[in-house]
């Protein structure tokens, strides 16, 4: 009897833990997007049930003269998107280089690309600004997407190594055999197996410059060149208890696709992250 | 070089054959060897590269060595960061010269062992084609390798040199000279008095937000995994897609609302708190208030990735394992000392050394939660800064460029020594050559 209580005991205590732990992780998203939908502007005012609620300070991002958040977002896309591609192209390249072909430096390339994933590229940033200054990227998205480009060569390497690697070396073998060339094989064959783990790249190199708030702050100076994150810290920042609403509202609108993005394939980040952590 | 041409030379038991004056000839200029082996061609080109990199680059890297040991000696005219940037460079183009320079060498040498074995060298035709096959992967390799060298090695090389001067806001040029200073910027953080407290203070903070962030975040991610795991549990797919929303939100988006939620004034938390009958909390202008607020939000940001992890091992975990243990009667912490968390360990360790990394270089929920504040008079940092977020203040705000590489030295040492730790348990990399 006692047993049975215990047990029972103990499966009501983890539904209240769970219960708990919901509150607290929705409390912050049901709270912001309450505030979206406040009339007021002020954080005072706002609160997670909203009286008479409305949409206008959606409506005030899109429309309103003074707000700039159409153009942060057009940008934000715009470097995510190139980002995305190129590193998809320099990462396979390298990656089939070391997966299937012996070459001077082989060994230490795999060596020193382990030992650089482990250094944030914003580790660099007093270099970054001096240097992006000396040769006129300061201000410019190519400069942050050439940052963003580089900095992702050494861990992506090894995850998309590790596909090539599991992609039997027959296949290619076979290929050779019957006259494929280097790129032959490579671009018709390679390539196209390789989807998957390409996939995941060009999703991680999209969502990085989405949600990323140092390097564009360190590297984008002028206001119709900013991306979201700098641009909606600005706007808290700045006019903070007056805008707040507004603020929320934007905040919303970044982070409902990139959630259902992320709820989609989050099984694949989880297995990403953790083979590229064991690979490196 | 010198030194081998001597070594080879002075060893009395090898016989003085061809490949040796062959690699010789070859030390002495790029191609000699091989016209000596009669690579007619082959040398001729090589001897041509060779004129052709020290006719390009000689000027170039003739003021970029003057200009990284003096960095300038004229104020307005010589502009010594600029100098610094080209003495790096030259350093890495001498770098890639001595890279073909030695496989020149090495060419020679093999060339004329294969003539001392009696057999043809292989001819310009043939080389040209295993040229172009063999190139196949450094074509592949290079632009990422440039890439690479361009936006990070020489970044990172371009910081260590100049934690070494003494580049400033009162030493900037073009209308003042930059000085080496040697390891002045080192001996002052943890010397002169102001630098000291800065340093220490945050320093000791970096590693326990580091420590007590990851650990917690891990474990409350382990235990809700481990609740939700439990046969008895219903509506499994709710919980989890709910708790994951932490980590799908992007993560400057929550800390900025959690800036308002934590408002002194405004904000909701201490809304609540008062009505509570507590009082409001300085979360804000507090600093050890706000590195509370800090670490619970770190919570929140951080355990719905440990949560999946965990999840993904748990399911893999044989029941059978645990249906034995039953059987010898053991109790449900035994269950989870002995069996559960060795293993969930052993599988997520890499990714939590990482997680740790991670945490150490956090910026983004220190600057965005508060800017690193609430400010402390006397010091360079502010109450909650953790060493990244100093590094950006002191470039940003104070353009100490100097000490803001000397710190990030620091970090680089620290990120370092966990990354040995990591790489040595790497089962992959020791694999490495199997695959091939």
């Amino acid at each position: 009897m006692t047993a049975k209580w215990q047990s029972h005991l103990g499966l009501i205590v983890t539904y209240a833990i769970l219960l708990f732990m919901v509150a607290v992780t929705l409390y912050p998203i049901l709270w912001v997007i309450g505030s979206s939908l406040n009339p007021g502007t002020s954080l005072y005012s706002s609160s997670l049930i909203p009286q008479n609620a409305t949409l206008k300070h959606y409506t005030w991002l899109f429309t309103s003269p003074e707000s700039q958040y159409v153009t942060w977002y057009l940008n934000t896309l715009k470097i995510a998107g190139i980002n995305s591609l190129l590193s998809v192209l320099l990462t396979s390249l390298t990656a089939y280089a070391f997966s299937r072909y012996k070459f001077v430096g082989r060994k230490y390339g795999l060596m020193s690309f382990l030992v650089l994933q482990m250094f944030p590229s914003i580790m660099a940033m007093v270099a970054f600004y001096i240097l992006l200054s000396m040769v006129k990227l300061l201000d410019t998205h190519l400069g942050l997407i050439l940052i963003y480009a580089g900095g992702q060569i050494p861990f992506n390497t090894y995850l998309v190594k590790g596909y090539f690697d599991s992609i039997p070396r027959g296949l290619d073998e076979a290929a050779k055999i019957d006259g494929a060339g280097h790129n032959t094989i490579f671009f018709r064959i390679m390539l196209p197996l390789a989807k998957p783990i390409l996939a995941v790249v060009a999703l991680f190199n999209f969502i990085t410059p989405m949600t990323d708030f140092l390097l564009p702050q360190i590297v984008l100076t002028s206001p119709e060149k900013q991306t979201l994150a700098v641009g909606l810290f600005g706007f808290i920042n700045e006019q903070f208890n007056n805008n707040f609403t507004q603020f929320a509202a934007g905040s919303v609108l970044v982070a409902i696709p990139i959630a259902v993005v992320f709820l989609l394939l989050q099984r694949y980040f989880v297995t990403g992250l953790a083979t590229g952590a064991t690979k490196g | 070089m010198v030194d081998s041409q001597v070594e080879t030379a002075s060893k009395p038991d090898r016989p003085w054959g061809k490949p040796q004056i062959a690699a010789c000839l070859s030390v002495l200029s790029m191609g000699l060897g091989q016209l000596y082996n009669r690579q007619w061609a082959k040398g001729v080109f090589f001897l041509l590269i060779q004129f052709s990199y020290l006719g390009v680059f000689f000027d170039f890297l003739n003021i970029g060595l003057w200009g990284i040991v003096t960095l300038g000696t004229i104020p307005k005219l010589d502009h010594s960061i600029l100098l610094l940037a080209q003495g790096i460079i030259s350093l890495l183009i001498i770098a890639l010269g001595l890279v073909f320079y030695f496989l020149n060498i090495r060419d020679a040498y093999k060339v004329g062992k294969i003539r001392e074995r009696g057999e043809e060298p292989p001819g310009i035709k043939e080389t040209y084609q295993t040229v172009t096959g063999y190139g196949y992967p450094y074509l592949l390799v290079a632009p990422g390798l440039f890439l690479l060298i361009a936006v990070v090695v020489f970044p990172l090389l371009f910081m260590i040199f100049l934690a070494f001067t003494n580049y400033d806001l009162y030493h900037s040029p073009p209308a003042k000279l930059v000085d080496w200073v040697g390891f002045d910027n080192f001996f002052n953080l943890f010397r002169s008095e102001l630098w000291q407290n800065s340093f220490i203070s945050v320093f000791q903070w970096t590693v326990v937000f580091t420590l007590v962030s990851t650990t917690v975040q891990f474990g409350l991610g382990l235990f809700l995994a481990i609740l939700i795991h439990q046969k008895r549990v219903r509506f499994k797919k709710f919980w989890r897609t709910v708790l994951i929303l932490p980590w799908a939100v992007p993560a400057f988006v929550s800390i900025l609302v959690f800036t308002s939620l934590f408002d002194n004034t405004f904000g909701p938390i201490n809304a609540m708190l008062t009505s509570l009958g507590l009082g409001g909390v300085p979360w804000m202008t507090d600093p050890f208030w706000t590195k509370i607020a800090i670490l619970l939000i770190q919570f929140w940001l951080g355990f719905p990735f440990s949560m999946a992890l965990c999840t993904g091992v748990l399911q893999g975990i044989s029941s059978d394992l645990y249906e034995a243990a039953e059987v010898d009667g053991a109790t449900p912490f035994q269950k989870f000392r002995s069996i559960t968390l060795p293993l969930v360990l052993y599988a997520t360790a890499p990714v939590l050394i990482t997680q740790y990394a991670f945490n150490f270089n956090n910026f983004n929920i220190i600057y965005l939660f508060n800017e690193g504040g609430p400010p402390i008079p006397g010091s360079t940092a502010g109450g909650t800064d953790i060493l990244i977020s100093w590094v950006y203040k002191l470039t940003f705000d104070s353009f100490k460029y100097n000490y803001a590489a000397a710190v990030t030295i620091i970090i680089a040492l620290v990120v370092m020594s966990i990354s040995v730790y990591q790489f040595r348990r790497t089962r992959s990399f020791k694999e490495e050559d199997l695959i091939q």
